[in-house]
């Protein structure tokens, strides 16, 4: 056992992007190299956890050496290691693009005030990565919802940064439900405190009795983290704010932010309500899903701008995401659709982060995001274009592409357990997604006279969401080691929420 | 490292890795661009070859990757695969020189060959595929790959043929995947292997079995173009013509119709699909499209909608020749997988020549053709005789063997169509080749670029000559050691046990 086996990696993918929180805002000039340095090296940190995880299983960490009850716990299991994976790669390859993003002078908007996007931008965004890892690591629910606030808050401040009137009056209504949703989390842990004396999620797994007290929990916490997690018919919020804010944080919104909802979500469901969940329950979330895929996909069809099309892909998304809660009844196909839908998770925030930062540089290129006028962009950009195809692969479910992998574990679970209308619905939901992917490549083809002047991409803003998109394919080929991964404390292998 | 391992992905590298430097080169960087085409395309030529030798040689190539627990990415060479690789790159080496002389000027060249050799490594992939989630795999790859040299003219028409095309496949591809999951939570790992794995699960599960044949023939059915899946193919006609060589007799249609083949014999093995009864509404499918596509294509005045037409009615030869259960007529659908593809493709080339050389598009502008253009139109009347069934060619070979099937089988009613098919082809045929040779021109040529002598550029020439000349080789060998019959009967006994 040598020092990098056993040191406590967990602690640093925290710790390093809140002290680079300081101290980007310290030192402003220096900002972006900071920023990309710290993620690097929460990526390492992620990968030596990895490591940990895939030889000794699951692991747990009291920080101070505390432990329960007195100090805050941290855990990795499998599903907390591959979201601090997405997390990590999403979060180097979007500092690398802000860095360019948010220094060249061409960049950003005239009108809006640059320097003060370029100084707030890097703080906030070390602060919601060091609030999305503690999320990704917490052992009790009271961290989690500290992580869940925080979170919140550096996310809507973030969507504000445009300073334009459309973006605050987004991020206005964001910052409404991102309240409300962790009160109703927040009611829902206090609940819980109050009858079983512990926030520790292992040690309420134990006590939590089916009755009227864990429903109203349940039904408190769940409906939080639906608002939000933006999942149909409380989605009213994501479009115009992921569509308002500055390319980076679309994306980050929109690839990680919204997925922490839903990791606590399943969270709850699968460890610490296993014995309180009702298969009626389980088949009302997957019909939200299937409303939001149908809804979404139609929305993302009639939008006549490239950067709500793309929010409303990410609305439709997520309806993909709640089918897990209904394939998971039953036993026999619960670890493929526990597997199938946090691979989901990964090929999506991939996918997606690169078809928002794709989309960026377009409107940058071409002044402007309005989908009918797009003629001749290729000429102009193939690397983003190429990149907004190869997410769009992905996000289609197209093999052989990460989402194609996701799509066939659902597929499997909902036809092995004889669920022909989910399986229907998922194949639907992939046209509808190929329709409205390609609307847009439509006018990668047409061609045009004379190319109208287009403003200067820089090469990095191209290559990093090409890159992104590629690895989005690329998750196709290699899934079957983090599929392996999974099990590592998977709740769903020993038995299935609902069934005793 | 075991060469024998790698093998496999090397041929599917030569022509991608061809594709992605392609994609890189600049738009003027004419010669370095061909250069790359012509090496990829000889590389994946000669690395064929060696696969064909060490196969006759009992070595096993095989490669895999797994992409999840209980699932595999299986490349895998048996007699099969190597019969459509070898017709995939050979007619990918004349395609691309046709190509390169077709396109001189026009633009966005780098992003047409990018998605040339990306498409036909695709192909290669679906051809050399040892199991089913394998071919699926590479097969939706070859429609992404396709999509943008459909719509390469960029015209408001080329884009409505696009969004036809993928309409088409995408919700074919859709059905297949459902298929194929389908058929993995049965029986597993669905690996392709002469005679089929199917027999055992088949008696437990009799009725998903038909209900999962009849969606992966719909899905496999649009690319192959099996009547009422055919709509998007004559639209398609609007690429370029090397596309259209490619799509009609090395990749699309070929792929559809090489996936029944695999299925049948492969996957359900031809005797479990003959006891579940799904053949004989394949053969009825099929006939009524070889019927219906000629008929079609009796109507069409323009030369490409003519052949396309006709290859929705030809390579339904196929399907029939697969579902009429027996060893003759399985040799005969297998041949004609091979003889269909270069005859087509032959008279693609000879109508691009004649499109670009003269700006001939309409079989009623073809009047004197024969003596303005002898050696395209040699090749072209090779071909439609190959076509229609004329001994010695290729096309009379598998249609005797369909024939033989047929009888031998008791199918009198294929017999039937086979004859009437072959009626309808002499009569859409014989007339162009009446006109060409037959009749004297009287106006000037639509748009003549060759300024009244000479066939072209001989890049455009080169091509068709030669594969006019397989298709003369093909009948007349047919019986010599590495023709296509003589490697599709080594199958079909293998397949027969005989």
């Amino acid at each position: 056992m040598t020092l990098w086996d056993t040191a406590p990696w967990l602690i640093w993918s925290i710790v390093l992007p809140l002290s680079a929180g300081i101290l980007t805002f310290l030192f402003r000039r220096a900002a972006p190299w900071i920023g990309i340095i710290t993620t690097l090296g929460s990526a390492v940190s992620v990968a030596a956890l990895a490591g940990q995880v895939t030889h000794a299983g699951p692991l747990r960490y009291s920080v101070g050496g505390w432990g329960v009850p007195l100090g805050v716990d941290l855990r990795a299991d499998g599903l907390s290691v591959l979201m601090l994976g997405m997390s990590a790669v999403i979060a180097v390859a979007v500092s690398v693009y802000a860095s360019r993003y948010f220094s060249d002078s061409d960049a950003t908007d005239k009108h809006t005030a640059q320097a003060h996007q370029r100084a707030y931008f890097w703080p906030l965004w070390m602060f919601l990565l060091a609030g999305l890892n503690g999320l990704f690591l917490a052992a009790d629910i009271f961290h989690l919802y500290v992580t869940l606030e925080l979170l919140g808050f550096a996310a809507v401040s973030l969507a504000a940064l445009a300073g334009k009137r459309a973006a605050v009056a987004a991020a206005m209504r964001y910052l409404l439900v991102s309240l409300s949703g962790s009160l109703f989390f927040l009611f829902g842990v206090a609940i819980l405190y109050a009858a079983y004396a512990t926030v520790d999620l292992t040690a309420l797994a134990g006590k939590v009795q089916p009755g009227p007290l864990a429903w109203s929990a349940l039904a408190l916490m769940a409906a939080g983290l639906l608002i939000k997690g933006a999942v149909f018919p409380l989605h009213f919020w994501l479009p115009p704010a992921h569509a308002n804010a500055p390319t980076p944080v679309s994306a980050l919104l929109s690839a990680l932010v919204v997925k922490a909802s839903f990791y606590i979500l399943l969270r709850l469901w699968f460890e610490l309500f296993s014995t309180v969940v009702t298969p009626a329950a389980a088949s009302f979330l997957g019909l939200l899903g299937a409303g939001a895929i149908l809804w979404g996909s139609a929305q993302a069809l009639n939008q006549t701008r490239l950067k709500l099309l793309v929010a409303y892909s990410t609305v439709a998304q997520l309806g993909y995401l709640m089918l897990v809660f209904p394939l998971a009844q039953h036993v026999g196909s619960a670890l493929t659709a526990w597997s199938a839908c946090i691979y989901f998770v990964l090929a999506h925030a991939c996918a997606k982060t690169a078809m928002f930062l794709a989309v960026g540089n377009i409107a940058h290129a071409a002044g402007h995001d309005r989908i009918a006028e797009l003629d001749g962009i290729t000429q102009a950009l193939p690397l983003s274009v190429a990149a907004f195809a190869l997410a769009g692969i992905s996000l289609i479910g197209l093999p052989p592409s990460g989402g194609f992998i996701a799509k066939w574990m659902l597929l499997q679970a909902a036809i092995s357990s004889g669920e022909w209308g989910w399986a229907t619905l998922i194949l639907a939901g992939s046209l509808l997604a190929a329709a409205y992917v390609m609307r847009v490549l439509w006018h990668a083809f047409t061609q045009v006279a004379v190319a109208r002047p287009l403003h200067r991409v820089p090469r990095t803003m191209e290559w990093s969401a090409l890159a992104l998109s590629l690895l989005a394919v690329l998750l196709g080929l290699m899934a079957a080691r983090p599929v392996e991964l999974l099990r590592s404390g998977a709740p769903v292998s020993i038995h299935a929420p609902g069934q005793t | 490292m075991n060469f024998d391992q790698w093998l496999l992905v090397f041929i599917l590298l030569s022509s991608f890795v061809t594709g992605l430097v392609i994609f890189f080169l600049k738009e003027e960087a004419h010669r370095l661009r061909t250069l790359a085409n012509l090496f990829g395309a000889l590389l994946k030529v000669i690395l064929v070859g060696v696969m064909i030798a060490g196969v006759q040689a009992n070595h096993v190539y095989e490669s895999r990757l797994e992409l999840l627990p209980g699932l595999d990415l299986v490349l895998h060479a048996d007699a099969m695969s190597v019969l459509f690789a070898t017709l995939s790159s050979v007619l990918w080496l004349v395609t691309t020189l046709y190509a390169v002389g077709y396109l001189e000027d026009e633009p966005h060249r780098s992003r047409f060959f990018g998605f040339f050799s990306i498409c036909v490594s695709a192909t290669t992939g679906v051809a050399l595929a040892g199991n089913l989630i394998t071919f699926l795999i590479f097969y939706e790859i070859l429609t992404l790959s396709t999509y943008p040299l459909v719509v390469h003219r960029g015209t408001e028409k080329s884009l409505q043929a696009g969004r036809t095309y993928l309409i088409y496949t995408l919700s074919g591809g859709a059905l297949l995947l459902l298929a194929t999951v389908w058929l993995h939570t049965l029986a597993g790992p669905l690996e392709f292997s002469l005679g089929g794995t199917l027999a055992q699960v088949a008696t437990q599960h009799r009725a998903e079995l038909i209900a999962i044949f009849a969606l992966l023939i719909a899905g496999l059915g649009v690319k192959a173009a099996l009547f009422p899946l055919h709509g998007w193919l004559p639209q398609a006609m609007v690429a370029p013509a090397p596309v259209s060589a490619l799509l009609h007799a090395v990749a699309v249609v070929k792929a559809g119709a090489f996936g029944i083949v695999r299925v049948v014999y492969d996957l359900y093995g031809v005797r479990t699909a003959e006891d579940l009864g799904v053949l004989a509404p394949l053969a009825g499918v099929a006939a009524f499209t070889i019927i219906y596509g000629s008929v079609r294509a009796l109507f069409q005045d323009d030369l490409k909608r003519r052949l396309a037409f006709s290859t929705v009615s030809q390579v339904s030869y196929i399907a029939l020749g697969t579902a009429l259960f027996g060893y003759l007529s399985t040799i005969g659908g297998l041949t004609h997988l091979v003889h269909q593809g270069i005859m087509k493709i032959t008279l693609f080339f000879c109508a691009g020549i004649f499109a670009h050389t003269l700006g001939v598009h309409k079989v009623s502008e073809m009047a004197g053709l024969g003596l303005r253009m002898p050696w395209s139109m040699t090749a072209f009347t090779i071909a439609a005789l190959g076509m229609i069934g004329v001994p010695p060619f290729a096309g009379f070979i598998s249609k005797w063997y369909i024939g033989l099937g047929a009888v031998s089988s008791g199918s009198y009613w294929a017999v039937a169509v086979l004859a009437a098919s072959s009626a309808l082809n002499a009569a859409y045929f014989l007339p162009i080749l009446h006109a060409a040779w037959f009749r004297k021109r009287q106006d000037p040529w639509p748009a003549d670029h060759a300024h009244g002598a000479g066939e072209g550029h001989w890049m455009l020439l080169a091509p068709p000559l030669a594969t006019a000349a397989l298709v003369v080789a093909a009948g007349v060998l047919a019986n010599a050691p590495f023709s296509p019959l003589e490697w599709v009967r080594f199958i079909a006994e293998m397949e027969y046990g005989k």
